[in-house]
């Protein structure tokens, strides 16, 4: 059991402000994420794009974003609880317990939510039934390449997972790689040596097709798979791997009785506070009139509910309002030198 | 300005017009209409906002850049004439445009 001023949900741009904001006001906060990284959208959706839009900053990458941010919030040793996700929450006495879904369980009176559009989840097949061949026939991730060894693997998907996993398996499975187009948008240099595996009779490419549905009881026998002409095709195979990149799903969250509006929730823009005492939403998942999803307005939104959490987490304590600039007590929690 | 036919998986037909200059994917979510998740805000990053567009109409759409053809492998059921909506702009040759919505965005 883990006991905190603040649990932040979500270790997105917003996510990582609000943790420097609430540092600075003496605040310590714990973080959750479903990804195995800390940079949510800028680093799982657009590493390499430049953003032009933070103030100050005329252009910069998502990813340089998110390791300036974990630059500015080092001084706060925060834990960062990756990999896992919050699953149900309740009320004890003052204070909210919060269980994940590794069973960890974190006490505090202030959550923040700042979960973006939810958690990251692999997209899957578009094929009915095809739950319950997950995990035994059916993969969006690998965990021990050996499970493959000596079987036949059918590898979907045109990005770099896909390519990486087909040219490794390729050593030690009979591999086939599925895309639905010719062109492959992974690594060039990768494309490149799938397709010299495949004139080495190493690999085999199918292209442009799609799967259409899949043979077998309790494991897969075979697929079915079909062009855009609408030419079928069957390929016997023991497993089927998609590699489509990540959605995003709101989760258990939507089952917290937060009074969801179109996925988002509702806050007062006076503290960014829910329908719920000490829960509070910022950045692109909260809504309120005139709502824009930029990175930053979840920089405010984390000030604003930074102050309010200062209230049930210190409720004996009146906080005063300073500046970085001047406070002699923020700077010495930012661990700054009288040289610096 | 331009009218836009935007059809749900359902069948059902919503006739919206929508300013010239906005994406044919704010012009769905503006006007509430559901099959349009649009979850990344319009970046050409999630393929939730994918939509098929009507046989006649495709060809007179300007053409996909790499990056929506990139995503579109991320997107659900992904066919011939699929584009992402976010990545088409409103303009008065397009006053008539009729898109349908697949069975779910992922």
């Amino acid at each position: 059991m883990i006991k905190t001023d603040v649990l932040v949900i979500g270790a997105g741009p917003v996510g990582l402000f609000v943790v420097h904001q609430l540092g600075i006001i003496g605040l310590k906060a714990e973080v959750v994420d479903n990804l195995d990284k800390v940079g949510g959208q800028c680093i799982e959706l657009y590493p390499d794009k430049p953003i032009y839009d933070i103030p100050g900053i005329p252009k910069c990458t998502g990813e340089t974003l998110i390791k300036s941010l974990l630059e500015q919030i080092k001084p706060f040793k925060t834990n960062f609880h990756l990999n896992e996700r919050v699953q149900a929450i309740s009320k004890e006495k003052e204070n909210w317990k919060i269980t994940t879904n590794k069973n960890k369980i974190f006490i505090t009176p202030n959550v923040i939510i700042a979960g973006g559009v939810g958690s990251f989840e692999p997209r899957k097949f578009s094929i009915k039934d095809i739950e319950k061949f997950e995990n035994n026939s059916v993969f969006y991730s690998i965990k021990d390449k050996n499970y493959f060894k000596n079987k036949k693997v059918c590898i979907f998907g045109g990005g770099d997972s896909a390519l990486d996993w087909a040219v490794e398996l390729s050593e030690i499975s009979e591999v086939t790689l599925v895309h639905r187009r010719n062109e492959f948008r992974g690594a060039e240099h990768s494309a490149d040596v799938a397709k010299k595996l495949e004139k080495e009779g190493k690999l085999k490419i199918k292209t442009p097709f799609q799967i259409q549905s899949i043979e077998g009881k309790d494991k897969i026998n075979s697929i079915i798979l079909k062009k855009e002409d609408g030419k079928t095709e069957e390929i016997k195979t023991d497993f089927i791997l998609g590699f489509f990149g990540l959605i995003m799903k709101l989760g258990p969250i939507a089952e917290w009785g937060l009074n969801l509006d179109k996925k988002k929730i509702p806050v007062d823009t006076e503290n960014f506070q829910t329908n719920k005492k000490g829960i509070y939403a910022i950045g692109d998942i909260c809504t309120y009139p005139g709502k824009l999803k930029l990175i930053l307005s979840g920089f405010h939104e984390g000030a604003l509910a930074a102050r309010a959490c200062f209230k049930l987490a210190r409720p004996n304590e009146k906080y005063r309002f300073e500046f970085t600039t001047t406070s002699k007590n923020i700077q010495e929690k930012l661990g700054v030198k009288k040289s610096d | 300005m331009p009218k836009i036919t935007y059809i749900e998986h359902n069948e059902k037909s919503h006739e919206i017009e929508v300013a010239n200059g906005l994406s044919v994917m704010e012009g769905a979510v503006q006007n509430n209409i559901s099959g349009i998740d649009a979850d990344c805000g319009g970046s050409c990053a999630c393929a939730t906002c994918h939509v098929y567009v009507d046989e006649k109409w495709f060809s007179k759409l300007p053409k996909k850049e790499s990056a929506e053809e990139d995503m579109l492998d991320m997107a659900y059921e992904p066919k011939k004439f699929s584009r992402l909506s976010c990545q088409i702009t409103v303009e008065d040759s397009l006053d008539g445009l009729v898109v349908k919505m697949p069975s779910k965005q992922g």
